[in-house]
């Protein structure tokens, strides 16, 4: 299906990447924005303000992150598609509704412009350390998707993959962007409506007296119906059985949390996307994810230059984690170099795969910045000069560190 | 590559002054152009700053590494950003609004009366605009024509005869100076 010609903004922009965010989820068929408003995210609630009306988009400011991700099951229930906003703490206060929204496989959209924490953290400088919190914030067995853009043209058009995905598998997508790419102006185009495509909701559109709202379909995907339409609907966050009603009993937890588990990893191949370069004879492959992968070509490049044999893989989906490439590059590259903004989180996913085949190496950083690509060339470059086998994850220590350390900032001996 | 500075306090027009270069780069002149802008506090009447990355290829690192060029619309800004100006990099200012000290290495400063020249033009508030026109002349970062398609989208409808005769002002004066420069002294 194509996207209807008056969601989309059709033209060329020079936007922040927040404001590309929200273009995209107009574009995508948004109509209901609910959120509490957030540093650094709030551009994004803006856009929505400024050019919603225009497209029959609502927002409404609510009154806290609680009220806002419950109005938007709220409204995914009603019919339409909705997406929430935040960062910091207001991602941390939304945990419990997104498992619900997994628990009633709420097709949503949730986007995280991540910044420096923990707690209030840096509210104005970036940061990725929310990313285990967006796969295991919420109590419980489930799987959700998680997408990591690295510019404002990326946060349009990942932010419609992103409902085109929560639409075709029923479940919360979450754009773990983060402070640098939403507040980074870029060239932005969008282009005409018929150029992008729309997944559209599974409705379902058989006899009512047959409807089981969830019944999946040979994908494991139930179809879904909308509040109002005749169609019996019950819905809870307790384990339920095909027609929603709550069921206790070993079996049916089993089926159940055993077939929203699966929906996603059985349809991996489908979901993942990753941008790999050059890793077919690479000595080190660099892995990383959003702004820190945008970054990390240049601290390849410089490695290059050197003589190294470096490759590249980009996380474009976080979760669900790509295990097989991991495992498949393992047996041939000497190590992973993983420059991440925090300190080591998907790191420990690669380390994981690799089961002791290949190094793997942290570049962390703290947030309120992003690395100095001289950091990764000279990762790199140590990298591939290591002959022995390191077990765990080895930390790089960057320039900052090394200024930190310095200045005799360490634990007591 | 050129990397750019645009320091002044929150009210000049630092960060549209960002977006408007950046935006004549990227979508006129077919460049890559990155803009991030300073937030906070000093974004909302204090010092206030953006920057800017104007390349060839696409923008990797996204921040300044080395400033080419210092943008000062205030002596704050100046002070505040004249440490990470390259030893070979180009100072502009406003002359009286920045008082700069003794230059440094190789750096070539610009001077010109932006505020003043807007106040003669009517407002004071295009002022950056005016920079902007002697910016795009001394540097030639972007296209005076790439400018002048990039001002229109930027500024309020009703603002845009102004502004483009902010830039034409602050330009003719920047090619005055580099006529200048080259005359035997």
């Amino acid at each position: 299906m194509k996207a209807n010609p008056t969601d989309v903004l059709t033209g060329i922009y020079y936007i922040d990447g927040d404001v590309a965010a929200g273009y995209g989820a107009l574009a995508a068929g948004c109509k209901l924005v609910a959120g509490y408003p957030i540093t650094p995210s709030t551009e994004a609630f803006e856009a929505m303000c400024r050019k919603g009306p225009q497209v029959g988009t609502v927002f409404i400011q609510m009154e806290d992150e609680f009220g806002s991700i419950s109005a938007v099951l709220g409204a995914v229930w009603s019919g339409v598609k909705s997406m929430t906003i935040t960062s910091g703490p207001g991602y941390s206060l939304m945990m419990e509704s997104i498992g619900f929204g997994a628990m009633l496989e709420t097709p949503f959209v949730l986007l995280n412009i991540q910044r420096g924490g923990p707690s209030t953290g840096v509210p104005t400088k970036t940061g990725q350390a929310d990313m285990m919190q967006s796969r295991w914030g919420s109590h419980g067995d489930y799987e959700l998707i998680a997408i990591s853009p690295d510019s404002p043209q990326e946060m349009f058009d990942y932010t419609i993959k992103a409902f085109n995905l929560a639409e075709k598998y029923r479940c919360p997508v979450m754009i773990m962007s983060d402070e640098c790419v939403g507040h980074m102006t870029e060239k932005v185009v969008i282009p005409e409506a018929d150029k992008i495509e729309i997944e559209p909701r599974r409705f379902y559109k058989g006899p009512p007296e047959e409807y089981l709202p969830f019944s999946p379909d040979p994908d494991l995907v139930p179809k879904i119906a909308k509040a109002g339409d005749g169609l019996g609907l019950y819905i809870t966050g307790r384990v339920h059985d095909e027609r929603g009603y709550p069921v206790k009993n070993e079996e049916f937890k089993a089926k159940y949390v055993r077939r929203l588990v699966d929906k996603i990893r059985l349809n991996k191949d489908k979901i993942i996307e990753l941008k790999e370069e050059s890793t077919d004879d690479a000595d080190v492959v660099v892995v990383s994810y959003g702004i820190s992968s945008r970054v990390a070509v240049k601290g390849v490049e410089i490695a290059r230059q050197k003589g190294i044999k470096v490759g590249a893989l980009r996380l474009v989906t976080v979760w669900p984690f790509p295990d097989e490439k991991i495992i498949d590059l393992a047996k041939k590259v000497k190590a992973f170099v993983v420059p991440e903004i925090n300190y080591g989180q998907i790191v420990f996913d690669v380390a994981r795969c690799c089961h002791g085949q290949a190094n793997v190496v942290l570049i962390p950083h703290g947030g309120a910045g992003v690395h100095n690509p001289l950091d990764i060339s000279d990762a790199i470059e140590s990298a591939a000069k290591e002959d022995k086998k390191i077990e765990g994850v080895v930390e790089f220590k960057t320039r900052l560190e090394k200024i930190v350390f310095e200045r005799g900032l360490k634990l007591k001996e | 590559m050129a990397e750019i500075r645009f320091a002044g306090y929150g009210g000049q027009g630092i960060i549209r002054s960002g977006i408007i270069v950046g935006r004549a780069a990227s979508i006129y002149d077919d460049k890559f152009s990155t803009m991030s802008q300073s937030f906070g506090p000093e974004a909302r009447g204090g010092a206030c700053s953006s920057q800017l990355v104007v390349s060839e290829s696409k923008v990797l690192y996204p921040y300044l590494t080395a400033a080419g060029i210092l943008v000062a619309m205030s002596q704050a800004g100046y002070d505040k950003f004249e440490p990470e100006l390259s030893e070979k990099g180009l100072l502009l200012y406003d002359e009286d609004l920045v008082k700069p000290k003794a230059s440094r290495g190789n750096i070539t400063p610009f001077a010109i009366p932006a505020t003043r020249f807007a106040e003669q033009l009517g407002k004071k508030i295009v002022a950056n605009v005016v920079i902007l026109g002697f910016f795009t002349a001394i540097t030639k970062v972007v296209t005076y024509e790439s400018m002048k398609k990039a001002i229109p989208d930027s500024v309020p409808e009703k603002a845009i005869d102004l502004n483009l005769k902010a830039f034409e002002r602050g330009y003719n004066f920047g090619l005055e100076v580099l006529k200048k420069q080259k005359e035997p002294q």
